[in-house]
């Protein structure tokens, strides 16, 4: 069986001005399903851009990017759009909440999209807060939470849709050490326990340690295994 | 959670800004149906004349009159019903200030002239039996607490010396349009006196109203009028009362031109105003629409919301406008010189310009911030801070 996220030979250059910077470079990478794999690597090594492709925000230049059997790279962005909230959950470093919105209706916004009846919306979002622990805050803004909370929120939203992935881009850089430790505990519960696959860019080598596979970045290209 | 909802929340973001931006659009919808409505009162005489109505008045100026031994010449053209006339009188009553039309008329062709004009049965036969009757619009009846019999005392100018008369008829007006501020009273009385006082003056009318069977004729029908006073003392220059309002409102048609663009400047101002709010509230949320966007939010959900949102401070705005218009014409109807408009009211069509153009202003206003929300590449979106 194939890998989940199958990346061959990507390269991904960007056009700044006249000049072209190549950000990532024939890269290849395999990462199975139930796999909790962490990113790392100096700043302006590609990661964000390797985990943006990967979640189907952002275009390769040049090679292919198989997840779940869909060559992601010739979607429409429409088709784009759909795959993404069927197989993808966001989790930003600075949680991203609409400030309008209570955490209820922050993580009922990706249901949205789907067909299900208001009661199940209810349903799946209060399933979605007491996984992260916060059910008792469902009818607070986001201002009115700690950080840690708030990025509990974002996981919670990220959870709603239910996806295969969750794309993290440093989830725990905004946030204290007790607080850090809680998101991390979360995000292996959802690799253990609900058998997520998870792919997280993080500075922190704590923070890495956490997952089942470390990977390095340097200018736009893996370090072999064990080399680091 | 609804959009609805959800577009009702963002509108309300920055409640200040917000509130500013609508009663911003309030005001400026005020304004415009303000001038809309001034504009509407001037023409007012034009909307409300008849095409049966043929208005013959001295070629030279208004001002000078027609001798009445007309009226038996006019008459007998082919086409002509009815032949009435009316006479200036000007004169003060109470005071300076205190103005509506005064008129001569022969009582007893006037109502036909007229019949937008309504009077009972009795009120018409005691006005027509009495010399020194008049009749008076609704308007100013109750404006000066006019009952049936008071008498009126007038002071001439154009006609000087004291005049009393009496009131025996307070007519009410067909529609909302038909000026219901008149005070009319017998020609004939008027002429008595000019025998007397200043025979040079007698026998002579203002102007003649000439009712027409056929207003397909009216063209044809004036200029045979004309023609017959061709080379005479008084040659008349005859009009459908159409062309004739037409006449008097263009010679203040410089002013209500551009009272007319001002008002359309008003509708560019709540554009710019609306414009100016949505650029900046989608700028701030650059962020969040590129998370919507990852969300799986596509085009048409971006659409929604910020055209949602611009049409709901729009809509918003404009209703509020329209709330406020009504008692403010009202009370600026009451601020003004009386009859100075005999007719001062919202038309229908200024709802629904100041609504419909609110509609287009909200949608405009969408098409910027919209533009850039479906152009933001969402790397760049969630890069951005501001
Ligand atoms: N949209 C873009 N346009 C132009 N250049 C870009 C864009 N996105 C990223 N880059 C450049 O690509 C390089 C890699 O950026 P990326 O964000 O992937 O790095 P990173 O490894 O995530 O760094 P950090 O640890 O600081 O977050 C940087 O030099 C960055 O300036
Ligand atoms: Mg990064």
């Amino acid at each position: 069986m194939s890998a989940l996220i199958s990346i061959s030979h990507l390269t991904k250059t960007y056009k700044r001005e006249k000049q072209e910077i190549t950000v990532l470079k024939d890269l290849s990478i395999d990462i199975e399903q139930g796999d909790f794999v962490a990113l790392m690597g100096p700043s302006g090594s590609g990661k964000t851009t390797l985990l943006n492709i990967i979640a189907g925000i952002d275009r390769p230049t040049q090679g292919e990017v198989m997840i779940a059997g869909t060559n992601i790279g010739v979607l429409t962005e429409t088709e784009l759009a759909k795959w993404r909230s069927r197989h993808i959950g966001f989790i930003f470093q600075f949680y991203n909440l609409i400030p309008v919105l209570t955490a209820f209706e922050n993580v009922e916004l990706p249901l949205m999209l789907t067909p299900l009846s208001k009661s199940e919306r209810r349903r799946q979002v209060e399933l979605a807060l007491s996984v992260v622990g916060l059910a008792d805050r469902m009818d607070h803004y986001p201002r009115q939470l700690s950080g840690g909370q708030e990025q509990r929120v974002a996981i919670a939203r990220a959870i709603a849709s239910d996806p295969d992935i969750f794309v993290a881009d440093e989830p725990t850089g905004d946030l204290d050490r007790v607080s850090a430790e809680e998101i991390l505990t979360l995000l292996e519960r959802l690799n253990k326990e609900f058998g997520k696959t998870i792919v997280m860019v993080t500075h922190d080598p704590s923070a890495a340690n956490r997952a089942r596979i470390i990977h390095h970045l340097e200018k736009g290209d893996l370090i072999p295994q064990g080399q680091s | 959670m609804s959009m609805t909802k959800l577009i009702v929340k963002n509108a309300f973001r920055h409640t200040l800004r917000v509130l500013l931006t609508i009663v911003g659009i309030s005001v400026a919808v005020v304004a415009f149906g303000m001038l809309r409505t001034v504009v509407t009162a001037w023409n007012s005489g034009v909307a409300a004349s008849s095409p049966n109505r043929l208005i013959v008045r001295q070629a030279v100026s208004f001002i000078f009159p027609l001798p009445y031994a007309y009226k038996e010449k006019i008459a007998g053209i082919p086409g002509v019903s009815t032949v009435s006339w009316l006479n200036w009188f000007g004169g003060t009553y109470i005071d300076k200030d205190q103005f509506f039309a005064r008129q001569g008329c022969d009582p007893e062709t006037l109502l036909s002239l007229y019949p937008e004009y309504k009077l009972t049965s009795t009120e018409i036969s005691a006005f027509k039996t009495d010399r020194s009757a008049c009749i008076v619009g609704i308007e100013t009846a109750k404006r000066y607490g006019l009952k049936i019999g008071d008498i009126m005392n007038m002071e001439g100018d154009i006609y000087p010396g004291s005049w009393q008369f009496t009131v025996k008829g307070i007519y009410t007006p067909r529609s909302k349009t038909d000026d219901a501020t008149q005070m009319f009273f017998h020609w004939e009385y008027l002429n008595e006196r000019m025998k007397q006082d200043d025979p040079t003056r007698a026998d002579q009318v203002g102007y003649y109203v000439v009712k027409i069977n056929d207003p397909s004729r009216s063209a044809e029908i004036s200029l045979k009028i004309d023609q017959l006073f061709k080379n005479s003392a008084a040659e008349t220059k005859t009009e459908t009362e159409g062309q004739f309002q037409q006449g008097f409102v263009s010679s203040s048609g410089a002013i209500i031109g551009a009272i007319n663009i001002m008002s359309y400047l008003i509708i560019g101002i709540i554009l710019l105003v609306l414009c100016n709010t949505m650029i900046m509230t989608s700028r701030e949320r650059t962020r969040e629409y590129a998370v919507l966007k990852s969300l799986g939010f596509t085009g048409g959900h971006l659409f929604a919301f910020i055209a949602g949102e611009a049409l709901t401070i729009s809509m918003l705005g404009a209703g509020i406008g329209i709330a406020l218009l009504i008692p403010i014409v009202q009370g600026f109807e009451s601020f003004l010189p009386r009859g100075w408009f005999p007719v001062f009211i919202i038309e229908t069509s200024t709802y629904i310009l100041a609504g419909s153009s609110a509609l287009i202003v909200g949608v405009i206003a969408a098409i910027i911030p919209l533009y850039r929300a479906l152009t933001m590449k969402i790397v760049d979106g969630l890069r951005f801070t501001g």
